[in-house]
């Protein structure tokens, strides 16, 4: 992993996730270290983000390294009509290491290949997220203590959901059994179902919740966004069938833990969060554990 | 007896022989092969009668031989040519083109949101059926599916 750039949850291998659940378990227990000394990391956000940018700035402060970079790209001279590669050209320069995010698919990939110093991709377009599906990765294991032979719900928005799709990969090591839960519009595409065929792994599709849930070991929850519908009265006929509320947790199983990458709108609705199953914001602090594993093993000090 | 289109455009005596070009594609076929920069002798015939494309184009290039993976660059223009090496005005080889594993700048990635379609950057794909022909981009990793490629 030292001095690659992470860009797709696909250049990680099994080994590689598992080091790094490792390592985020070690940083979990101490959290503050000064391994990062000396270091400058650039963190270039083009657009705007909440958990993605302060986990890994906090990531990075813990650690006493140092971070430069910006929050959107207004501040930036990608406003003067900079192009993405004259900008990661010369923030290179004057870092060991850049994660960034940006609105266009496959801005990362091509930002690691102009760059001298590996990058992080902290999310371009709908393309990937790596380090979030890492970070629940590391939150299914510690919730579960273990990854293997799982049952997993995944609800939401499971077309255009990139955290699913990368989950759905990341898990497919681990002989999983998935339940799909979307409204037709938004179901899973069938690149991924017929990937999981190839593989042997079960899944099953639903349209509403069932019996199903009361097997799940992990609900994990996405959001369904309006701008997703062509049609405002489709989102109209589907937006409440997939809110999750604490009546309907009543059955379920006690390992089971609700994820959310956040930000969250309506579909876990606030009666759930004094559940003990909702995990959605230790899952969110996860990220700064996981954020240091990941930095501190491309940059060789781990 | 050889087909009347042959004769229409002069034999070479040593080189390759790139026959059965959709007609309006030579020219990016010859951009694809740089053609354009050789040094010996290159002839060039459009809108060739062809029983099975209609029209066809024809490329000659004199003392030049080229290898399989330069060849499979046309692979996605002119997937049915074929390529004659002659040498002493006989043909001595027939070679097809076959669909390369990977597809360099020549095709356009159909994502409108692909860094390819914003900045000038290379398009590269990943040949994920070559049956059916479809395109992974490197970059933004969406599938173009052979329908919808585009020839830059």
């Amino acid at each position: 992993m030292k001095n690659k750039s992470l860009i797709s949850i696909t250049d990680y291998s099994k080994e590689n996730y598992l080091r790094i659940i490792e390592l985020a378990a070690e940083f979990e227990k101490s959290p503050v270290q000064n391994l990062l000394n000396g270091k400058v990391i650039a963190c270039l956000f083009f657009e705007p983000s909440t958990r993605t940018r302060l986990s890994f700035e906090s990531a990075i402060n813990r650690l006493g390294g140092r971070v430069i970079g910006f929050a959107d790209s207004g501040t930036s001279s990608v406003q003067k009509g900079e192009s993405l590669k004259d900008t990661i050209m010369t923030v290179a320069k004057y870092c060991d290491l850049i994660i960034m995010r940006h609105p266009v698919e496959g801005s990362a990939r091509y930002a690691s290949e102009v760059a001298k110093v590996p990058v992080i991709n902290a999310g371009d377009g709908a393309n990937q997220h790596p380090t979030q599906c890492l970070l629940d990765l590391y939150s299914i294991q510690k919730t579960q203590g273990k990854l293997n032979n799982l049952n997993i719900c995944m609800i939401g928005d499971l077309k255009y959901g990139r955290t699913v799709h990368s989950l759905l990969m990341a898990m497919s090591y681990f002989n999983p059994t998935f339940h799909f839960i979307s409204p037709e519009l938004l179901k899973m595409p069938d690149e991924y179902k017929l990937y999981l065929e190839n593989l042997g792994i079960k899944y099953f599709e639903h349209e509403e919740f069932t019996g199903f849930i009361s097997e799940a070991d992990i609900i994990y929850v996405t959001r369904v966004q309006k701008e997703r519908f062509s049609d405002p009265i489709e989102y109209e006929k589907v937006k409440n069938a997939y809110i999750l509320k604490n009546n309907m947790l009543e059955k379920t199983k006690s390992n089971m833990r609700i994820l959310h990458p956040l930000p969250r709108v309506n579909e876990i609705h606030t009666d759930v969060d004094e559940n003990a199953k909702a995990y959605y914001f230790i899952q969110a602090l996860n990220g700064v554990y996981v954020r240091q594993a990941i930095i501190t093993s491309i940059l060789g000090l781990k | 007896m050889k087909e009347l289109t042959e004769l229409k455009v002069s034999a070479i005596k040593d080189g390759t022989v790139i026959d059965h070009i959709p007609a309006k594609l030579v020219f990016k076929v010859v951009s694809i092969l740089t053609l354009e920069k050789i040094e010996t002798q290159v002839t060039i015939g459009i809108n060739l009668k062809s029983q099975k494309l209609g029209t066809k184009g024809i490329i000659k290039i004199s003392d030049k031989f080229f290898k399989q993976n330069e060849i499979n660059k046309i692979a996605l223009i002119a997937p049915a040519a074929k390529i004659n090496i002659i040498k002493g005005y006989e043909v001595v080889e027939k070679k097809i083109v076959e669909v390369p594993d990977e597809i360099v700048g020549i095709a356009k990635c159909m994502n409108p949101k692909c860094i390819t379609n914003f900045e000038s950057v290379t398009t590269k794909f990943k040949v994920v059926d070559k049956k059916k022909i479809s395109l992974k981009c490197h970059f933004c990793e969406k599938i173009t599916l052979k329908e919808h490629i585009e020839i830059l």
